[in-house]
């Protein structure tokens, strides 16, 4: 039976391949030969330029600010929204006091929380992101307002408006709304650990940030990895929310400037679609850089349960 | 089904493939969505446009009288009913033409494509946030020469020429580098210092002419509890509507052109540190509105609405943008520049004004003469009064405004385009060189000192380096004044 074993599966695998094919991989080596040019976008009439869109791109003091940016959400995003969403799920399912006839349960409320941390996932991120600037707003914008409630009249930080808090604002967005769908997936995972595991680990007088180090998290690796890769994708991306709500957009003075956006302004606003494809060929880089870290560092011996 | 156990084991788990395949997907998604819009089409060759119609003196273009015409209007500040009444005009001149309508915001995601393509619309305002490159458009030879419709009669006198029933500059805004004239600016725009009579009637002021007096009516509203300025502190490239026009008047146009044409040392001109000195000095003394640095131009102008701030450097489109925050009483007005002292070489009143709302005729069009053709009805004084009536702002079209009550703001601007007379200047550096005008020098640099997170000299540094960092950049059209 192994004899044609891969004819088989191609012969399955052959239609969306092809579609896969066209549809990514062309446009892929397609904006490879683009970034050699010096086309606009706004006219088929171009001429290869060789490396100069590198060489200018190496030179390129908002490149690299950006990329820095992408980086540091790359670093942050993840390890706050994973963390969040691991503490959360382990609340809702395993967090709460002990009741008879169960051995864990989750707080009182559990299933009530479940749904409105998901909540922020139901709206798109248009709309978070228009509703936070209004949060942000620095005169009549609900965080201001709440300070001046509590007696800090005194402090009225500008948010957007501060090149060294428009990036954490930035965050703090795609951090909440993002969260919920991960408690949803992390709670999915913790239900399909068998009970018996925390009962014996309870029997044996373990406490809850041993059950959870020890039992919930090793059980949940293949689970927090795929989480890892989606949110680092979502923190290369991070276009929505630094377009719609921040100061210029991308400022003030480039402090929330990202390589996606980075990339749509000299594509769309000025009219350089050979330069932005260099940066998109560059944006692919550090996309295969992030994704070889994650999957080696996240290689661990699986367990079957 | 006896394979499947010995499957799994020996080549790949079914769990690995998934996951493997489910990683090369993942890479692939956030490039993928950058990049695949691209490709770079077939272009288009000129053999598609419909044949000319008859040249009459009711049809001077020579319009092809049933062959379709195809409008894309920015649906922005000023709405898109102005172009639909015009739109209607034509068809009552060429009753077997198709007008086909199309208003968006998003102008070069839906055109760029097209313009690629070959098959551009007839007439388009390029207008808005998502305009397209105008320097680009020109380079490539993208557009039609305009030259026709304006040396054409005009819609109401045929003994004039469209070219001489328009307002001065307006014309020279849509060369670029020869006398070819690329785009048409339909509304005029005066950019200025915005205020309200009423509430500077509260504080027993006027507008401040000299600078002096603009200290002490901000010292007096700060009193009062009242913020002296406001301005669009998410797009600080709001602040050159008064900044630039207050340059021109203390060191005269020449600093401005220079600026324009990015002369080596531009910025360093001593009128240009006079200016920045001035506004910072308005930050130093507490006259900026609280957390301006983070306020939209909506929220800026709402909170100027009401009455919270005084002065709000803007354009005129503003009157129509904010009517729904506007209070009855507001009596919005524009005032020039005011001056600085006895030295400044421009007299009081000058001011910037320029076309607004460019509308082109892509060279591709299959019907150009069409598209023109359109331009002309609206450049007729029924179609301009129309647009001064229903968007309050005035249009390239050198008159229109008899007969009309025109609201407060308006009337205003055309006092002060009045007083300004021949002092009205034009830098032309926001459509030469958007990205440096707009991010750099408004986001990064303007914007920032305004915020108190930069002074005069530090500002002025960093955009002589952006402006000669821009001069050496060679994918960076150049352009100077003539």
């Amino acid at each position: 039976m192994q004899h044609g074993k891969y004819r088989f599966i191609a012969g399955f695998l052959i239609l969306p391949l092809a579609i896969y094919g066209i549809f990514v991989i062309s446009p892929f080596v397609q904006a490879v030969y683009y970034s050699f040019t010096d086309w606009t976008g706004l006219s088929p009439d171009f001429r290869v330029t060789g490396t100069e869109n590198y060489r200018r791109l190496w030179n390129d003091d908002v490149f690299w600010t950006s990329v820095g940016h992408n980086v540091l959400l790359l670093l942050v995003l993840p390890l706050v929204t994973l963390g969040l969403g691991l503490f959360f799920a382990f609340m809702l399912n395993v967090g709460g006091r002990r009741r008879k006839n169960a051995a864990v349960a989750g707080v009182r409320g559990s299933g009530f929380y479940k749904i409105v941390y998901f909540f922020p996932q139901v709206l798109s991120i248009a709309i978070v992101a228009l509703l936070f600037q209004f949060a942000y707003n620095p005169n009549s914008g609900a965080l201001n307002s709440f300070l001046s409630a509590i007696g800090l009249d005194s402090v009225r930080p500008a948010w957007l408006g501060d090149p060294s808090l428009a990036l954490w604002c930035v965050m703090a967005v795609m951090v909440w709304s993002n969260v919920g769908f991960y408690v949803v997936l992390f709670s999915a995972g913790m239900s399909s650990i068998p009970r018996d595991f925390y009962e014996a680990a309870l029997l044996d007088g373990a406490n809850r940030v041993q059950t959870f180090f020890r039992i919930t998290l090793p059980l949940l690796w293949d689970t927090v990895q795929t989480g890892w890769v989606y949110m680092g994708i979502m923190a290369l991306d991070s276009f929505a929310v630094v377009q719609i709500m921040t100061v210029g957009p991308g400022g003030p003075d480039y402090s929330t400037e990202v390589l996606s956006f980075y990339l749509y302004t000299k594509a769309f606003r000025d009219g350089q679609a050979g330069y932005a494809t260099t940066l998109g060929v560059a944006l692919l880089i550090v996309t295969l850089i992030f994704a070889g870290i994650v999957m080696k560092l996240g290689r661990r011996e699986r367990l079957e349960y | 089904m006896g394979s499947t156990p010995e499957f799994s084991r020996r080549a790949f788990s079914r769990r690995d493939l998934i996951k493997r395949a489910a990683a090369l997907g993942l890479i692939a998604v956030p490039t993928v969505s950058a990049l695949s819009a691209c490709a770079s089409g077939d272009g288009g060759d000129g053999d598609k446009q419909v044949d000319k119609g008859r040249k009459t003196d009711r049809n001077p273009l020579a319009v092809n009288e049933s062959a379709p015409l195809d409008v894309v209007i920015f649906d922005g500040g000023f709405g898109q009913q102005y172009a639909k009444d015009a739109e209607a005009e034509y068809r009552k001149a060429f009753p077997g033409a198709q007008v086909k309508h199309a208003a968006t915001q998003e102008i070069q995601t839906q055109l760029q494509p097209r313009f690629n393509g070959g098959t551009p619309p007839d007439l388009i305002d390029n207008s808005g946030a998502k305009q397209m490159d105008m320097g680009t458009l020109v380079g490539k030879k993208q557009l039609t020469d305009l030259n026709t419709l304006l040396d054409a009669p005009s819609y109401d006198d045929p003994a004039k020429k469209v070219r001489d029933t328009l307002r001065p500059g307006v014309v020279e805004m849509g060369q670029f580098d020869g006398n070819e004239t690329w785009i048409l600016y339909y509304a005029y725009t005066v950019y200025g210092v915005w205020y309200s009579k009423t509430n500077l009637q509260k504080l027993d002021a006027q507008y401040p002419e000299t600078w002096d007096e603009m200290l002490k009516v901000c010292e007096a509203a700060k009193k009062k509890g009242i913020a002296g300025w406001t301005y669009a502190g998410k797009h600080p490239y709001y602040l050159p509507f008064s900044l630039y026009p207050f340059i021109a008047k203390i060191g005269g146009v020449e600093v401005l052109n220079n600026i324009d044409n990015l002369e080596p040392n531009a910025w360093k001109a001593p009128a240009v540190k006079a200016a920045f000195e001035a506004y910072y000095e308005l930050y130093r003394k507490g006259y900026i509105l609280q957390g301006t640095p983070g306020l939209t131009h909506i929220e800026s102008q709402t909170a100027w609405n009401e009455g919270k701030a005084l002065f709000l450097p803007n354009g005129s489109w503003v009157e129509n943008e904010s009517k729904k925050t506007t209070p009855q009483d507001f009596r919005m007005a524009v005032g020039a520049p005011s001056s600085l002292d006895k030295s400044d070489k421009m007299p009081f009143g000058t001011l910037w004004a320029s076309g607004g709302e460019p509308f082109i005729v892509p060279k591709n069009a299959k019907n150009p003469q069409g598209g023109m053709e359109l331009l002309r009805i609206m450049l007729g004084r029924k179609s301009s009064q129309n647009f001064i009536k229903s968007v309050s702002s005035l249009t390239s079209f050198n008159g229109g405004t008899d007969g009309l009550t025109l609201p407060p703001g308006l009337a205003s601007s055309q006092e002060a385009l009045a007083k300004a007379g021949k002092n009205v200047v034009n830098p032309r550096i926001q459509d030469w060189y958007v990205a440096l005008q707009k991010e750099k020098i408004g986001v990064a640099a303007i914007g920032e000192m305004m915020a108190g997170r930069m002074t005069p000299d530090e500002t002025i540094a960093k955009i002589q380096r952006f402006a000669d960092e821009t001069a050496k950049d060679s994918s960076v059209k150049k352009y100077k004044h003539k």
